[in-house]
């Protein structure tokens, strides 16, 4: 049985890019641009306009299956993208987040940052399920690290 | 902002800045990554890397205080493992999407540097 819970956290990552603004924008902006960097899906539709949304899923070596329903709150081009979304483990909402990205042109490119809060509901906080977690953690941390290799070679 | 963390103990276990901080480095990335497989010696995780046996020993330290990895000394041999209840569910909601997230952006700005070329090649044909 789950215990209700709800824990919240805010992050913040920084990257300054080589490109312009508008080129780092229109990475975020279409299907076929996005589908080449965001990560692997096994579904995965974009309609990128205000109101428009976002449905990733992602099928664990492990056995769960990811599902992401994300909807755009605010777009402005080559400036800020924002959009909130649900996460999904099998029928289980597990967090409910917003994304702020924004893009501001700096000396040699465009520095991005991106901003999540999020509120993570419902801890499973018990040995097997703990372990079980931090296996799925590992095992995409160790598939994004194979895909990176993959990239590389 | 990596820099500024403080390692230092905690009561309730490692915050998850020192768990992400254990993990944004991807020689400690393979390292786990090898881990995940069974445990392992520290000479059997040090072959594959492209280092010293001090320099992978550093790496263990990090991975080790971030509580991600453990290990013990049986005889001349210590023998690493990762710990899997290294991270509460939250913690590892947080260490996951960020993890995640350096990795989208490490690949977009790969894309983007791709992109640059394509349009580059484009422009000279």
């Amino acid at each position: 049985m789950s215990t209700r819970s709800t824990t919240h956290a805010t992050f913040v990552l920084e990257r300054t890019y080589d490109a312009g603004p508008a080129r780092v924008f229109a990475a975020w902006a279409s299907l076929e641009a996005k589908r080449r960097w965001f990560g692997p899906g096994d579904e995965h539709e974009l309609d990128f306009r205000v109101g428009g949304s976002e449905h990733l899923v992602v099928n664990t070596a492990a056995g769960p299956r990811y599902t992401f329903d994300s909807r755009y709150q605010d777009i402005v081009p080559d400036e800020r993208i924002v959009y909130s979304y649900e996460m999904y483990k099998d029928e289980d909402r597990i967090s409910v987040s917003v994304t702020t990205v924004e893009m501001a042109p700096v000396e040699g490119g465009t520095l991005l940052t991106m901003t999540e809060q999020g509120v993570f509901l419902d801890d499973l906080d018990d040995p097997a399920a703990r372990e079980h977690g931090t296996r799925e953690l590992l095992d995409a941390l160790g598939k994004a690290i194979a895909d990176e290799a993959r990239e590389v070679a | 902002m990596l820099n500024q963390l403080q390692v230092a103990p905690d009561p309730e276990g490692p915050p998850v800045e020192v768990v992400f901080h254990a993990l944004a480095d991807p020689t400690r990335r393979a390292m786990v990554d090898r881990l995940i497989a069974g445990p392992a010696s520290v000479s059997e995780l040090a072959r594959p890397l492209p280092m010293s046996l001090p320099a992978v020993v550093q790496h263990l330290q990090v991975l080790e205080r971030s509580g991600l990895v453990r290990s013990e000394k049986v005889g001349r041999v210590r023998t690493c493992r990762v710990d899997p209840a290294a991270l509460g569910g939250a913690e590892r909601w947080i260490a996951e999407r960020r993890a995640l997230w350096e990795q989208r952006l490490d690949r977009l700005g790969a894309y983007l540097a791709e992109t640059a070329d394509e349009s580059e090649a484009q422009g000279r044909s």
